[in-house]
């Protein structure tokens, strides 16, 4: 698994590389490898039970066996189709939430700091807020032109609310005695906003990011199933799933989950850097 | 401090200490909260005068008002009725000249200690004494935070915090220094150095200060003169001069003087704060079910 990562994504890796010195040498890494072994020795027996024991272990028993899935997954890293659908997720993961970070972030301030701007777009935006965004995908489907922008408008649904409501609740929460410091000290209305508001919204536009984020690849996912997006649209890894179970190679399934699990972990540790970059105060301790 | 010079040395040959610094008057101030059918008053008719270079204490009852007191001196809010005047003219909003050092600690976190403290002057660009960065640096290693000038403040002690604010609001040279409960939050012992610390930076140039807080002995052991503030709607219940030497010494606190400023202040405290408390009581409806059960 981890030669699967490194091959295809170089950039997140060095990044990881200079700080496996520091795991190494610390016991929680220590203890949180073990347990992945432990658990993936218990899965193994289990998948295996009926083979050594002639009885079926109930339940895990029908699963393929990690050693499978990894036999599974040297095949299947070797086939331009699986990278490609790497690629075609992240693509939608990307363009999905990046338009709603562009949008929820002014959209949440606005709402924040203007009563007349929140009394006119609060209430439809709390009576479109939950709608889940796979309700979506009907209409959109038909309202959009492609499959794709139908998939990218649902990816940006699922990541925009949860950014606007986080941006909003953290800018409403910022302590008065801030603004009213730099209010003595001389601030306009706009250094308040730059100086003040801004700043002290950042950790909870990173929260926002970080929940939108992982609500943005369940939706990427469960729209490239419902789309069946091999016709106009390019697969992703949702895509790939469903057209392993529709082949009947689970061991290509579980290749396919294991690999979206990679790909959120990827991308929430790209939300987290950018965070630490953005907010130094906030890596302290 | 920049603007230490005529008003430093007339503290040091021990001539008006006023001389130079700034006054204020607060003219029958009211202020209340809420709608007709639920308005809370909470100063009612307060006057007083805060003397130029006088470290004037403001204490009260606990929820007498004295935060809104500082808001409306600070601009952050306007009186209902009556005037705050500063050097004679009339307080209509927030400005550098009245600086307030917050309860607990109003350092912006995202800055570090050297941002927080530059962070008035730069805003402005308006800083007259020369190189703005030699001044702050100056001022933080007055202050003790040489080595803590580029942390946030989320690493630096409760004390440490405190001392930065001072600092953040001395380098805006306001004319009166507002400190609203500052010390509180903090344990017996930073506390007391604290007001060490901070009676050492009056001293040296006196400027005018309104200190507020909810501490008997913190209070007679800084002023110059004690307000008691009395139960909501507050009012000045009564003035005390508080003629102990200065440079004060913590020893002083266990003098006959002292303790007599005390047991007057705490005296009339514990009247005010005896008349919220059954005030509250009573509107909770706790006195009439004494009643009731004949105690």
């Amino acid at each position: 698994m981890t030669e699967m990562v490194q091959s295809g994504h170089d950039g997140p890796v060095v990044v990881r590389r200079s700080r496996l010195k520091k795991a190494l040498s610390n016991v929680k890494f220590w203890r949180g490898l073990i347990a992945i072994c432990v658990f993936l020795g218990l899965w193994e027996i289990g998948s295996r039970w009926e083979s050594w024991f002639g009885v079926a272990f109930p339940y895990v028993g029908l699963i393929p066996a990690p050693s499978a899935v990894g036999l599974a997954a040297t095949e299947v890293v070797t086939k331009i189709g699986y990278w490609t659908s790497w690629v075609d997720s992240f693509k939608r993961v990307f363009v999905g939430f990046m338009a709603a970070m562009i949008l929820g972030i002014p959209f949440g301030l606005a709402l924040a700091v203007n009563k007349y701007f929140r009394g006119i777009f609060f209430p439809p935006f709390e009576i479109l807020r939950p709608i889940p965004p796979l309700a979506w995908v009907p209409a959109s489907l038909i309202f959009w032109p492609t499959n794709e922008m139908s998939i990218a408008f649902v990816t940006f649904l699922g990541a925009f609310f949860t950014i606007v409501i986080n941006v909003l609740g953290g800018a409403r929460a910022i302590d008065v005695r801030y603004l009213r410091a730099a209010q003595s000290m001389g601030a306009t209305q706009w250094d308040l906003f730059y100086k003040i508001i801004l700043p002290g919204t950042l950790p909870s536009i990173f929260t926002g990011a970080a929940v939108g984020m992982g609500i943005t690849w369940e939706v990427v996912l469960a729209a490239e199933m419902i789309s069946g997006g091999g016709t106009q649209a390019g697969g992703g890894l949702g895509f790939f799933i469903w057209n392993s179970f529709m082949g009947g190679s689970l061991e290509q399934v579980v290749v396919g989950m294991i690999s979206i699990g990679i790909a959120g972990y990827l991308s929430s540790s790209a939300v987290r850097a950018l965070g630490d970059y953005f907010m130094p105060w906030r890596r302290l301790f | 401090m920049t603007d230490a010079g005529p008003a430093n040395m007339a503290a040091s040959e021990g001539i008006d200490f006023g001389a130079g610094q700034s006054r204020m008057e607060l003219k029958n101030v009211s202020k209340g909260y809420g709608e007709e059918w639920e308005f809370d008053q909470v100063l009612g008719n307060l006057s007083l005068e805060v003397e130029a270079g006088m470290l004037t204490v403001v204490v009260g009852p606990s929820g007498c008002g004295k935060s809104t007191l500082v808001n409306l001196i600070a601009g952050f809010e306007t009186p209902d009725t009556g005037t705050i005047l500063l050097d004679g003219s009339e307080v209509t909003g927030p400005g550098k000249e009245r600086m307030v050092v917050f309860q607990e600690t109003a350092l912006m976190p995202w800055q570090t200690t050297y941002e927080n403290i530059v962070f008035g002057p730069k805003l402005r660009g308006d800083y007259q004494g020369g190189n703005l960065e030699a001044e702050a640096v100056k001022l933080i290693e007055k202050v003790g935070l040489a080595d803590f000038k580029d942390k946030y403040p989320l690493q630096l002690s409760g004390g440490m915090q405190r001392r930065a604010e001072l600092a953040r609001a001395l380098i805006n040279e306001p004319r009166i220094m507002i400190m609203d409960e500052p010390f509180r939050g903090l344990d017996a012992m930073s506390r007391e150095l604290m007001q060490e610390f901070f009676l050492k930076i009056f001293e040296e140039n006196r400027r005018t200060q309104i200190f507020v807080t909810s501490e008997i002995d913190e209070a007679i052991f800084l002023a110059d003169r004690l307000v008691v503030l009395s139960n909501k709607p507050a009012e000045v219940r009564t003035v005390i001069d508080i003629d102990l030497p200065r440079p004060r010494d913590f020893k002083m606190m266990s003098s006959p003087e002292a303790y007599r400023y005390k047991s007057e202040a705490m005296e009339i405290l514990h009247e005010e704060a005896m008349k919220s408390f059954s005030d509250s009581a009573s509107a909770s409806g706790f006195m009439e079910v004494y009643a009731k059960t004949g105690d």
